[in-house]
């Protein structure tokens, strides 16, 4: 599979939950390339602006689309990769901002 | 300029964005990916992470003293000018 093929996919389950893809291509197309590169290294889609610990147990809470995603794009407008974000948030009409990390630290196993 | 390190995830788009407004700024730069470390290494170095943002977000950038979450261009700017 490659990235315009998860794109095409997961739009069609995502948007009728209010998840958009970020508009912004120079994000989401690499993005998905990196949710595809952890599929090859970890054999699940982890979230690629997180650190994974490579274990599915561990790593669950992160797992793309992540669980941390409805608070973030409620609050934000955007999940912490950007990758999902809200109608609102793809029309502009909404402040874009870092969205800080919400993930307890204590989930990355050294 | 040469005291700016880079923890990064070499799959995280905010971090290759980060590093892409680095190189356009012209400066130099000492990029770690975490992602890429196993073992002892990747231990020590999130570690270092944790007592400079202890989120353990990426990307976390040290800029002389200044700690940098996130890509904000305004931060990076202001932390380079500062140096």
């Amino acid at each position: 599979m490659d990235a315009g093929q998860l794109y095409e996919m997961l739009k069609k389950v995502q948007e009728p939950k209010g998840y958009h893809f970020n508009a912004d291509m120079d994000m989401t197309m690499p993005l998905l390339e990196s949710l595809l590169t952890n599929k090859e290294r970890f054999g699940y889609m982890a979230c690629p602006c997180r650190l994974a610990n490579g274990d599915y147990e561990a790593d669950k809470d992160i797992l793309c689309p992540c669980v941390y995603r409805e608070e973030d794009v409620k609050e934000y407008g955007a999940c912490f990769c950007a990758l999902y974000v809200s109608k609102e948030f793809n029309e502009g009409t909404i402040e874009k901002r870092v969205v800080p990390e919400r993930r307890p630290p204590e989930k990355i196993l050294f | 300029m040469n005291d700016i390190k880079v923890y990064a995830l070499s799959t995280c788009i905010h971090c290759r964005n980060a590093k892409k407004y680095l190189d356009e700024c012209g400066v130099k730069y000492e990029c770690v990916h975490v992602d890429e470390l196993t073992g002892d290494e990747r231990k020590k170095i999130v570690q270092e992470v944790k007592e400079r943002n202890p989120a353990v977000s990426f990307p976390t950038i040290v800029i002389k003293d200044k700690v940098i979450v996130g890509f904000h261009k305004d931060q990076i700017d202001k932390a380079l000018k500062e140096d």
